[in-house]
């Protein structure tokens, strides 16, 4: 994609932006050590590395949220001082977050005007917005209706506006955090047709994400960061994902997952026809039926918020829905007394959930206190009637750190000083310890490190060797894909259809994800 | 031991510095504070004119809390103070039990007069009386044929209020009618103006055109709002007439400031036993001058006069609720 | 890898505070014209000088310390639990009730029941506003608000009415019968040879505060129903993931701390009054907010901003009675300052100090 003569011509003139020394520290965290990057104008440069590598802190001192410690910026060759993120924008920066900053009920072009008003009067600051992002949609791919509200609008035009505002605000160096993280890989592709085209036009661009293939596919060059440093920075053509793994992760890693054949045995779960309403009266799943068996991963894509969660949350016991479940062919409740976690459990599920750091773990407790998170009840961690067995807990905590490879191995650390992969092996060691017959898995790798997630994904297989039933629910297609025996796609609260990981690819699962039929068939 | 040697020898000499002040008089003021527009500023007055006419000095405190009462008591009959002078029934039972520790001290305890302690004065009031005598008024001033009469917190006391104006009105025209309000169950009614006028508001609504304020703090606003909604109204404790001139009908006085006057004049001899403060002896009174004078015309007087001579030779005698906790009219 | 040591937050960061709120209230005497220095020790005086004034500073602790338990098991389950005020009141209707009840012959065996009594009315009295949480989603601040005025209602509508001493003009109950007098710390002193004020209304309740504080202890930090309640106040969302039951939590909560709120009564009402009075509570219920929030939350921090609380009530009458010239008004403005800087303006002494922290321990590595 890169155009070689273009970029080699760029490269005699100043930079687009220039890092020289950028240090910062929060109290003992040295989250950022003496970082030096130039990015070329009129290109296309990736970070990428672990959570809480710095990535985040980078871009936060770029755009004025953070001041450094030490270290200077230079935009176009212009030494400049980004106090706070108003001076960001006036040196041309834009930034795309990874949560959106809109107001969901006002229309698009209320949103890209917004704090940029050009007087008391709204109507010649939204005449000027309309021409403008009228040229922007036609020259870019970004068309977005002006009109329409913004909470109307899919995730992916959410995230044009956000391109827009920053546009408007003539910015000539974009930065865009974790950008495909809600997308589908439609709207990715989508997106990064938008930034090569924003490249051509001279706009620089930053991606920061930590999906190796999106480097690999849209960007020129690529920086590497581990543990506050930046420990390399290469042509995105001179390397290779295997090469930037290793470099982030600081050894080699196994991007593929060794695993045996599937052989299914009895079902264990058979759900038939589930409906769930949530609490604010939308129906979230819409009649879904599916099994189970011992000894497979059957692996559900799809965009998050189509009704994947809420599956996950009806079989973890913490959401109502209609319909039938049976677990070893026992119909379980669904609505009444025993619909909760605790009557879950009993019936020997276990569940991994989706977001570890408000469902899967009490962040301020201590792990050994998350060790038993959903088991506390259980005789063996109760000295009596009213009492915990706190050492007894300790003890067995510590020994499932040093099980799971957890660090530090300290079980009186609160779990928020933990980082991402850590606190999920902390949550699976809890839940696979349990032996349960059916482990339900969401999101197990998200904001985890690449290292962390090699370890994770054998657990689980290991796991399903043992003949346990496991039900994996991801929005990353190469988790899913790798680790499924069998794949369900969901969309808006359907089965959109079931593929053979062997028979498909992301392509395909994509159009499924994106609500449009294949010819593919069940395998 | 030796920590405890300490307190204790700090506990004496607190007690030596404290008796320099001996013999100044004291008083305590109940937990409305003295400040209040009504009950415990009045006894503040008395005390205030008794040091301005004496060229004497005194000492007070303001409770903050119940258990302060023992405490405010002990620390002035340890500290020398004497008379020591308190303001309202809350104190009875403690005065009760504290008051035989410190026989040479003399303590004197305003709208209590049923405690039986040697070295106690027990000033009640006949609230009823005035009320009677304020009631009379009413009933005449009203061309509605509708009084009215709001209360401040709901205790006794203020139901003797509001029983002894009725009585009064009722002796005028036993068909008048007369509305009344408490404004409410807790210490934050004696200073609630707004409601005070809500209230007034309410009862215009039904009709009244005199109304009679009870209700310390609370009052003012009562007060306010007859006169902006042109009726006519009466004010308690001191003589309320000059807070608007012409719409004020009269005041019933409850002369607590004369009560405190007369413990700190009597000074360490003060007489004790209990004593009611009546219209016979104008301990309670209504109020007249040149702010009232066109309102209050020639024939009420007359009749107020009378029913006052009447009250005082025993001719007439005014219910008090108190004696029952009934009222024998509504 | 917490940002500072546990003694830094649990007693230095109350005490530079508590020094800051010193110094703004010695300039605010100082702007009336008197004299700060003074005005500081005999609050001090007024509150540890002799065995008396220990023991009302004691006396109002125990309240403190009731009160402020009652707010922290609330907050532990992410409620904000304003109704100390009632509770404890009502709480005295169901102590009133059970000393009425029987001559009971001697406090040992009142005092269970008195317990029970004002616990058990305590409990219900917040378990309402629970319940209109946990079932109907009406937030418990309001609730438990609105909770006290009905309570205070309900105390004049029944000390005005079957509760009340038809022999007195004032709004109290007939005094509770002799074997229900609980021993002051004099009574309880005096055999072992050691001398206390006999007029201080401190009494045999301190001890029971001091009992219940190692009872939420225990309660929060060793039995399964503690952790579940920290773990519903965590998160509400994971504690449903975890099958723990919001509705119980919140329901248990509630009743635990409405029940320690109605111990204020045993101090109040049975220790001191010896007989249901009206106004009893005092704003203790509030105060109990600001000491739970001054002690973290944890009963330790509790029993140390409750004393301290007492110290600033009982100094500051002294204050009024020793130094005429700093009126009641002005008692209250640097009681409020304390407060204010003890409790509400906590991040603006923790930052600088985190930050001291910080520089430290770069220093040593």
């Amino acid at each position: 994609m890169a155009n070689e003569n273009l970029q080699e011509r760029q490269e005699t003139v100043a930079p687009a932006i220039e890092l020289v020394g950028i240090s910062k520290a929060f109290g003992p965290v040295q989250a950022n050590k003496d970082i030096s990057l130039s990015v070329a104008r009129g290109s296309i440069h990736g970070i990428v590395g672990e959570n809480g590598a710095g990535k985040s802190t980078l871009m936060s001192i770029l755009y004025g949220f953070y001041k450094a410690d030490a270290g200077e910026v230079f935009i176009g060759g212009v030494k400049t001082r980004i106090p706070d993120s108003s001076a960001a924008i006036a040196a041309g920066i834009g930034m795309v977050h990874q949560h959106f900053k809109l107001v969901e009920n006002f229309t698009v072009l209320e949103n890209v005007i917004l704090g940029m008003e050009d007087g008391g009067l709204l109507k010649p600051s939204l005449a000027k917005a309309r021409k403008l992002l009228k040229e922007l949609s036609d020259e870019y791919e970004l068309s977005v209706d002006p009109d329409a509200l913004v909470e109307n609008l899919s995730v992916g035009h959410q995230q044009r506006v956000e391109i827009l505002k920053a546009l408007y605000r003539q910015a000539d160096i974009l930065i865009l955090d974790e950008p495909t993280g809600v997308l589908t890989p439609a709207e990715a592709d989508h997106l990064f047709r938008i930034l090569v085209g924003l490249r051509d036009q001279g706009k620089t661009i930053i991606l920061i994400t930590h999906k190796l293939r999106e480097i690999m596919e849209v960007t020129d060059t690529v920086s590497v960061m581990r543990r506050g440093e930046m420990t390399a920075t290469v042509k995105t053509k001179d390397t290779s994902p295997e090469q930037l793994a290793e470099l982030m992760v600081g050894r080699k890693v196994l991007l593929q997952i060794d695993k045996k054949p599937a052989t299914p045995g009895a079902p264990i779960l058979e759900i038939e026809n589930l409906q769930v309403v949530d609490d604010k009266g939308v129906e979230r799943v819409k009649g879904v039926s599916l099994e189970v068996r011992a000894g497979e991963i059957l692996g559900i894509a799809g965009v998050s918020g189509n009704g994947q969660t809420e599956l996950l949350e009806v079989l973890g016991g913490y959401q109502k829905a209609t319909g039938i479940i049976r677990v070893n062919g026992e119909e379980i409740d669904l609505t009444g007394k025993y619909s909760d976690g605790q009557s879950r459990r009993h019936r020997g599920i276990a569940h991994v959930p989706e977001d570890r750091q408000s469902e899967g773990l009490i962040m301020d407790f201590m792990a050994w206190e998350n060790a038993i998170f959903g088991y506390h009840n259980e005789p063996a961690y109760n000295k009596n009637a009213l009492m915990m067995d706190n050492l007894a807990i300790r003890a067995e905590t510590e020994a499932k750190m040093e099980r799971f490879d957890v660090r530090p191995p300290n079980p009186k650390l609160e779990a928020k000083n933990f980082s991402g992969g850590n606190q999920q092996k902390i949550v699976l060691a809890r839940e696979i310890e349990r032996n349960p017959d059916l482990l339900l898995v969401g999101q197990p790798t998200r904001g985890v490190d690449i290292g962390a997630i090699e370890f994770i994904h054998q657990q689980i297989v290991e796991l399903r060797d043992q003949g346990k039933a496991i039900l994996l629910v991801s929005v990353e297609l190469e988790e899913i894909l790798s680790l499924s025996d069998r794949i369900i796609v969901m969309f808006d609260g359907h089965i959109m259809g079931e593929r053979d990981p062997a028979n498909t690819d992301e392509k395909e699962l994509g159009m499924l994800m994106a609500g449009m039929e294949t010819d593919g068939g069940a395998a | 031991m030796t920590l405890m040697q300490k307190f204790l020898g700090a506990a004496a000499t607190m007690a030596l510095t404290a008796g320099i002040a001996a013999a100044d008089p004291a008083i305590i003021f109940d937990l409305g504070g003295k400040f209040d527009k009504s009950f415990n500023e009045a006894a503040f007055a008395g005390a205030t004119r008794w040091a301005e006419e004496t060229g004497g000095s005194f000492r007070e405190i303001e409770l903050t809390s119940e258990a302060q009462r023992e405490q405010a008591l002990r620390r002035f009959a340890e500290g020398g103070f004497n008379p020591v002078v308190m303001t309202g029934f809350s104190f009875a039972s403690v005065l009760d039990a504290v008051a035989p520790d410190y026989p040479d001290t003399k303590f004197a305890v305003i709208d209590v007069n049923w405690l039986d302690q040697p070295n106690v004065r027990g000033v009640g009031f006949a609230e009823q009386e005035g009320s009677y005598l304020v009631g009379i008024a009413a009933a005449m001033a009203s061309k509605s044929g509708t009084v009215s009469f709001i209360g401040g917190m709901d205790v006794p006391l203020i139901q003797a209020f509001a029983c002894g104006y009725v009585q009064g009105v009722k002796s005028v025209n036993p068909d008048l009618v007369v509305i009344q309000n408490m404004t409410g169950t807790t210490p934050a009614a004696w200073n609630d103006p707004v409601k005070g006028g809500e209230l007034t508001k309410a009862q215009i609504g039904q009709g009244s055109d005199v109304v009679y304020a009870a209700a310390g703090g609370t009052g003012v606003g009562v007060l306010q709002t007859a006169a902006d909604e042109n009726i006519l109204s009466i004010g308690v404790d001191s003589n309320q007439n000059h807070l608007f001139p012409g719409k004020v009908l009269t005041s019933m006085m409850k002369r607590v400031d004369n009560a405190v006057y007369e413990a700190f004049t009597q000074g360490v001899d003060m007489e004790t036993g209990n004593f009611t403060m009546n219209v016979a002896n104008g301990g309670v009174d209504y109020a007249l001058d040149d702010n009232n004078a066109e309102i209050f015309t020639a024939e009420i007087k007359t009749a107020v006069d009378a029913a006052k001579a009447a009250i005082s030779d025993g001719s007439i005698s005014v219910h008090d609720y108190r004696a029952d906790n009934t009222c024998p009219v509504k | 890898m917490d940002k500072m040591p546990k003694w830094a937050d649990v007693v230095l960061i109350p005490l530079i505070s508590l020094c800051l709120a010193l110094i703004v209230s010695g300039f605010v005497v100082l702007a009336i014209g008197e004299d700060p220095i003074r005005a500081i020790s005999i609050m001090v005086n007024g509150a540890l000088s002799s065995t008396n004034k220990i023991g009302y500073t004691l006396y109002y602790a125990t309240n403190y310390m009731f009160t402020g338990l009652a707010v922290a098991v609330a907050f532990h389950a992410r409620m904000f639990n304003i109704g100390g005020e009632g509770q404890a009141a009502i709480s005295g209707v169901g102590v009133a009730v059970v000393l009425l009840a029987f001559d009971w012959p001697h406090w040992t065996i009142a005092l269970p029941f008195a317990i029970l009594g004002g616990g058990l009315f305590g409990a219900i009295w917040a378990a309402i506003p629970a319940y209109l949480q946990a079932r109907r989603d009406s937030h418990i601040v309001i609730t438990t608000i609105m909770f006290n005025y009905i309570a205070a209602a309900m105390m004049g509508f029944l000390l005005n009415g079957i509760l009340k001493n038809p022999n007195s003009q004032v709004a109290e109950s007939v005094n509770f019968p002799a074997g229900a007098h609980l021993p002051t710390i004099h009574e309880m002193l005096a055999p072992l040879g050691i001398g206390f004020s006999k007029s201080a209304p401190a009494n045999v309740s301190f001890l029971l505060a001091l009992f219940c504080a190692w009872l939420v202890w225990f309660l929060l930090w060793r039995t399964r129903l503690g952790y579940a309640i920290r773990a519903f106040g965590h998160s509400p969302h994971a504690a449903s993931y975890a099958g723990i039951s919001a509705f119980k939590i919140t329901m248990i909560a509630m009743i635990i701390s409405g029940a320690l709120a109605g111990m204020l009564s045993i101090n109040v009402v049975m220790g001191e009054q010896e007989r249901l009075i009206q106004f009893f509570v005092e704003g203790a219920g509030f105060v109990g907010i600001a000491v739970a929030l001054m002690g973290r939350n944890h009963p330790i921090g509790i029993i140390l901003a409750a004393l301290l609380f007492g110290m600033l009530a009982q100094g500051g009458f002294e204050l009024q009675f020793e130094y005429p010239e700093i009126s009641k008004e002005m008692v209250l403005v640097i009681q409020g300052t304390i407060i204010l800087f003890t409790g509400a303006l906590d991040y603006m002494v923790r930052k600088p100090v985190e930050k001291i922290f910080a520089r430290l321990r770069e220093g040593q590595s």
